[in-house]
């Protein structure tokens, strides 16, 4: 590795070097991934909201680093940006605060 | 009454205030040391170099660069204190050119052209010359800057002036950040000024249209994209009508270098540029079509090479020498900075350049 970081901010501009290691399955990536993103039942401003909130949810810094740049670029203002964040966080948050209706079930099962 | 943020990079007597500074770092660093390719590389490799002229179309007049505001991003670095101001004598040699061009466009720009002494009677004499469309850039604040301006869409309608203004967002947080507090209220009230005589509205031929330029280090969004949220948000907040949305990349010279190399975003934009670099846009790019025409009077491919000092590589150097037939035989004035009319869907001062 070149640096001593796991992460280095100019990686994300290698992205698309992962296909030179298998060509095939690359070049199916990023053609699903373009597609993806393409203006659709959903515009692309839409799809690049959902981007950024996922890209939080999953914590992945270059995917921060790329919607943060993309939202801008389609005239998002940071009230929005910073709103759907706060779904992103609900749904995580949500995800983990519905699990504890596991935790009771098991909890009267177990308790006389 | 806006109030401005800044003063210009001349006044402050900035090291970018220097053109052949800009054009220094334009061309080392990441580009001389093979980090990235040249701008020349880059179209030597689809046969476009050297970068030739088509038809000329656009004769676009920048008449001084004293401005009623001070935005950030300003690649004229315009402002209040910018003394160059095209004269009445420079104007004349002008007309001349404009009665005789082939151009079917004239387009007038700045700083403010408005707070040219010699304004209005310049339009009143160009606009007899028959150009099929005289478009004026104008901030649209300075409709409101000073009484003596009020008046000014009543004579852009008489002359049948096609009004391009600046507008950076439907918001008025990203509006004033760029361009000083107070513009975004000022804009909206002139905007609705000019829609109360017929500018903008759907069936006019009093053509308004719409200037977006992204607020930092990133590259505008497509196009017709962004003219659907501007029309739905200016309509719904404000009653606001216009037709067209240009939108444009901020080039990476004077004040906007200025901010890119102070807030370390310089070589990242430049990747930027450079990632998004699109062959199919070299071929409509504004440079050749234009020719800019100076303050004093000296001949330019675009209005940048025109702020970087780099003049036609032509014989004709000035509106007193003007011939169209010599000027349109020659190579245009490359740098880095032109990546930025390649990028993406390619930049103009007509917006994109590509389908």
């Amino acid at each position: 590795m070149a640096s001593n970081n796991y992460y280095d901010p100019a990686d994300l501009r290698k992205f698309g070097e992962i296909t030179e290691w298998s060509e095939e399955l690359g070049t199916k990536f990023f053609d699903y991934y373009g597609k993806v993103f393409e203006e659709g039942a959903l515009t692309a401003r839409e799809k690049a909201l959902i981007a950024l909130a996922v890209a939080h949810t999953e914590q992945c810094p270059y995917c921060i680093d790329a919607y943060t740049k993309d939202t801008l670029q389609r005239g998002v203002t940071k009230e929005q940006m910073m709103e759907a964040i706060h779904v992103g966080a609900a749904i995580k948050s949500g995800a983990t605060l519905v699990h504890g209706t596991m935790m009771m079930n098991k909890v009267n099962k177990l308790e006389m | 009454m806006a109030k401005l943020k800044q003063q210009s990079l001349q006044k402050r007597d900035a090291e970018l205030a220097n053109a052949k500074r800009q054009v220094e770092i334009l061309s080392n660093g990441i580009f001389a040391n093979g980090e990235l390719p040249t701008f020349a590389k880059k179209i030597k490799e689809i046969n476009k170099l050297p970068l030739r002229p088509k038809k000329l179309e656009i004769l676009q007049i920048n008449v001084g660069y004293m401005c009623n505001q001070v935005c950030e991003h300003c690649h004229v670095d315009a402002g209040p204190d910018r003394k160059e101001i095209m004269t009445w004598e420079t104007m004349e040699l002008a007309l001349e050119v404009i009665k005789n061009t082939g151009a079917h466009t004239l387009d007038l720009t700045g700083g403010a052209p408005e707070m040219n002494p010699h304004f209005r009677r310049f339009v009143e004499e160009a606009s007899k010359a028959g150009i099929k469309d005289f478009i004026v850039r104008s901030n649209l604040t300075i409709i409101r800057a000073n009484k003596k301006y009020h008046d000014l869409p009543e004579f852009f309608k008489k002359h049948n002036v096609h009004v391009v203004s600046s507008m950076p967002h439907w918001t008025k947080g990203k509006t004033d950040k760029q361009r000083g507090e107070g513009v975004f209220d000022m804009s909206i009230t002139a905007l609705q000024q000019l829609n109360a005589i017929g500018y903008g509205m759907p069936d006019s031929g009093l053509r308004l249209d719409l200037v977006y330029n992204p607020n930092g280090a990133y590259l505008p969004g497509d196009q017709a994209s962004m003219e659907k949220e501007f029309k739905h948000a200016l309509m719904e907040d404000f009653g606001i009508q216009f037709h067209n949305l240009f939108a444009i990349t901020n080039l990476p010279i004077a004040r906007f270098l200025d901010y890119l190399i102070a807030s370390e975003n310089y070589e990242d934009y430049m990747y930027q540029l450079v990632e998004a670099y699109n062959p199919a846009a070299v071929e409509n790019v504004m440079c050749t079509n234009t020719i800019s025409i100076s303050w004093d009077g000296y001949l330019f491919d675009c209005d940048f090479n025109q702020m970087l000092k780099l003049p036609v590589a032509s014989k004709v150097k000035h509106l007193k020498d003007y011939n169209e037939d010599l000027l349109n035989d020659r190579n245009i004035v490359i740098s880095q900075h032109c990546y930025g009319c390649t990028a993406g869907a390619g930049s103009s001062c007509q917006g994109t350049v590509t389908e």
